[in-house]
C-alpha cells in the first residue's frame, strides 16, 4: 500500500506565526514555504522496533524507587491515519510535568516541588493494531511568562512518528473541562474548534480500574491517506 | 495494516515541543533516562563517506536558539532508505538514516553520519545527495521542514527540488565544506528569519 499525504490535512494545524504566543514572532518563517512534490525522501521514514523501548518505559509510576505522588492515571488510545486505519508498531514518546506542575528540566524554575520518584518521560510502541497505553500521574497546571498571570492547562506532550518523515507529529494532550482553556494561546493557536477538541482526551470510565486509577483516552490521528493502487515506477 | 475504523474528522493538530523536551527526547546523559536516538547515525557496518554536518540555529533577531530539536532523515550511501516502503533493495547495513539532536547554549548542532547517495524523484530523475531536516522548538507550533544539500556536488545543478527554489535563496540549503582534524565537516546554519532566511518546504 502506498500512502499519500495531501496538503489539505495540514489545515488543522496552528499557524506557525500565532502572535498571542509571543515566542512564535521571532521563530516562524516569514517567507512563503516552497511547494514541492513528495519524493521517496519524504514518503519514507524511520522504522524502529522493540529495541527502542525498555520494560516499564510506558509506566511512569514504576521508574523511581517508590511511587510518585499525585493522581495515578491510565492514558491510552489509538494511533490512526486519516482514513481510520491503525498505525501499528510506531514509536510513541511522551513527557510531562509532575503532579505539582514542575518539570525536572534544569531550566524549569517554577517554585513547585520536584518528585524524586518521577521523571515524567515515557515511551512505548503501538501494538499490531495501533493501540498504545501509558500509566502515569496527572500533571499539574503551571505558570509561564507569556503574559500576566499566564498558566498552561494541564497537558502531556506526545511525539509520534507514523509512516513517513512527513507524518511526524508533536502535540499536547489536554484533559477535559480544563478551566484554563479559554486563556491559553498555545491551545487556542488551533483556531478550528473541532480540531482543537481533538487535542482533548476523553474521560474513559469503562477502562478506569476500580480502586486504582482513572483512565483517559487520547486517539492520535496522523497524516496519510490510501493512494490509488497505482505504482509509479 | 489493520482494519479501517470510523473515519476521523481530521489529523490531530500539532503543538509546540516547548522548552522542556530534553529530558524525554534528547537526554544525552544529562537526565536519568535513556535516549532512543542520538546525533550519531554511523554504525560499525555503515559504508560510505563519513561526514559531520554541523551549524547553528538563529531566530529573527539573529540570536541563537538554544532550545531547538533537530531531526534528520536520509538515505544510505547507495541512496536506499531503511524503510520497507522503499520498494527497492533495503540497506545491507544497520544504518537507520534517522538522527536527533538538541541545540546547545550557542544554538549549535552536529550530526555524525555518511553522505547520502542519489535518490530518484517521482519521475525517476536523480536528486542530488540531500538530507531532510525537521526543526522543532519552543515558539514553533508546527515543525518546519528543509533540506541539506552539499556544496560541490555535480548533481546540484540539475536537482529538481533545488530548481524550485529562487536562485538567490539556494545557498541557504547548501552546506559548505570545512575540514576539521582530517574529518569531512559540512557547515550549514539555519536562519528562521532575516536576510538569509532558510528556505522551508511546504510538504
Amino acid at each position: 500500500m502506498t500512502l499519500s499525504y495531501p496538503l489539505q490535512s495540514l489545515a488543522a494545524h496552528p499557524a506557525r506565526l500565532s502572535p498571542a504566543y509571543k515566542s512564535t514572532v521571532k521563530r516562524s518563517p516569514t517567507k512563503p514555504l516552497i511547494p514541492m512534490r513528495h519524493t521517496l525522501s519524504e514518503l519514507t521514514g524511520p522504522v524502529y522496533g522493540h529495541e527502542a523501548v525498555r520494560e516499564n518505559d510506558n509506566d511512569l509510576t514504576l521508574q523511581g524507587k517508590g511511587e510518585p505522588l499525585g493522581e495515578r492515571i491510565i492514558v491510552h488510545g489509538h494511533v490512526l491515519d486519516e482514513d481510520g486505519r491503525g498505525v501499528p508498531n510506531t514509536l510513541v514518546e511522551l513527557w510531562q510535568a509532575n503532579a505539582c506542575g514542575r518539570y525536572i528540566h534544569v531550566v524549569d524554575q517554577h517554585p513547585a516541588p520536584l518528585d524524586p520518584n518521577f521523571t515524567g518521560a515515557g515511551r512505548t510502541q503501538s501494538d499490531s493494531e495501533g493501540y498504545y497505553r501509558f500509566v502515569t500521574v496527572k500533571p499539574g497546571a503551571y505558570p509561564w511568562g507569556n503574559h500576566h498571570n499566564a498558566w498552561r492547562p494541564a497537558h502531556i506532550h506526545f511525539s509520534v512518528f507514523g509512516h513517513s518523515f512527513i507524518s511526524r507529529l508533536v502535540t499536547q494532550m489536554y484533559f477535559p473541562g480544563d478551566p484554563l482553556f479559554p486563556f491559553d494561546p498555545i491551545f487556542n493557536s488551533v483556531t478550528d474548534e473541532k480540531a482543537r477538541n481533538r487535542m482533548v482526551s476523553d474521560f474513559d470510565l469503562e477502562n478506569t480500574k476500580p480502586n486504582w486509577a482513572l483512565c483517559y483516552r487520547f486517539n492520535i490521528v496522523l497524516r496519510g491517506r490510501n493512494a490509488t493502487p497505482m505504482e509509479t515506477k | 495494516m489493520s482494519k479501517a475504523h470510523s473515519k476521523p474528522e481530521g489529523v490531530t493538530p500539532s503543538q509546540t515541543v516547548g522548552p522542556f523536551f530534553a529530558y524525554g527526547l534528547t537526554s544525552n546523559g544529562q537526565y536519568d533516562w535513556n535516549d532512543a536516538f542520538s546525533n550519531n547515525l554511523v554504525t560499525a557496518d555503515t559504508s560510505g563517506e563519513r561526514i559531520r554536518v554541523e551549524g547553528r540555529v538563529f531566530d529573527g533577531d539573529g540570536q541563537p536558539i538554544p532550545d531547538c530539536m533537530l531531526e534528520i532523515w536520509q538515505a544510505d550511501a547507495q541512496g536506499r532508505f531503511s524503510d520497507p516502503q522503499d520498494k527497492r533493495a533495503l540497506p545491507n547495513s544497520s544504518f537507520k538514516g534517522f538522527g536527533r539532536c538538541a541545540t546547545d547554549a550557542n544554538g549549535g548542532y552536529a550530526f555524525d553520519t555518511i553522505k547520502p547517495g542519489i535518490v530518484p524523484d517521482p519521475d525517476g530523475k536523480p536528486q542530488a545527495p540531500h538530507i531532510l531536516l525537521a526543526i522543532f522548538a519552543r515558539g514553533m507550533l508546527l515543525h518546519s521542514y528543509t533540506r541539506i544539500y552539499f556544496s560541490g556536488e555535480a548533481g546540484n545543478a540539475a536537482d529538481p527540488v533545488l530548481a524550485l527554489v529562487p536562485a538567490d535563496r539556494r545557498a541557504t540549503l547548501i552546506a559548505q565544506p570545512a575540514h576539521c582534524n582530517g574529518n569531512a565537516v559540512y557547515r550549514l546554519d539555519i536562519h528562521m528569519q532575516g536576510d538569509n532566511e532558510t528556505v522551508f518546504f511546504d510538504v
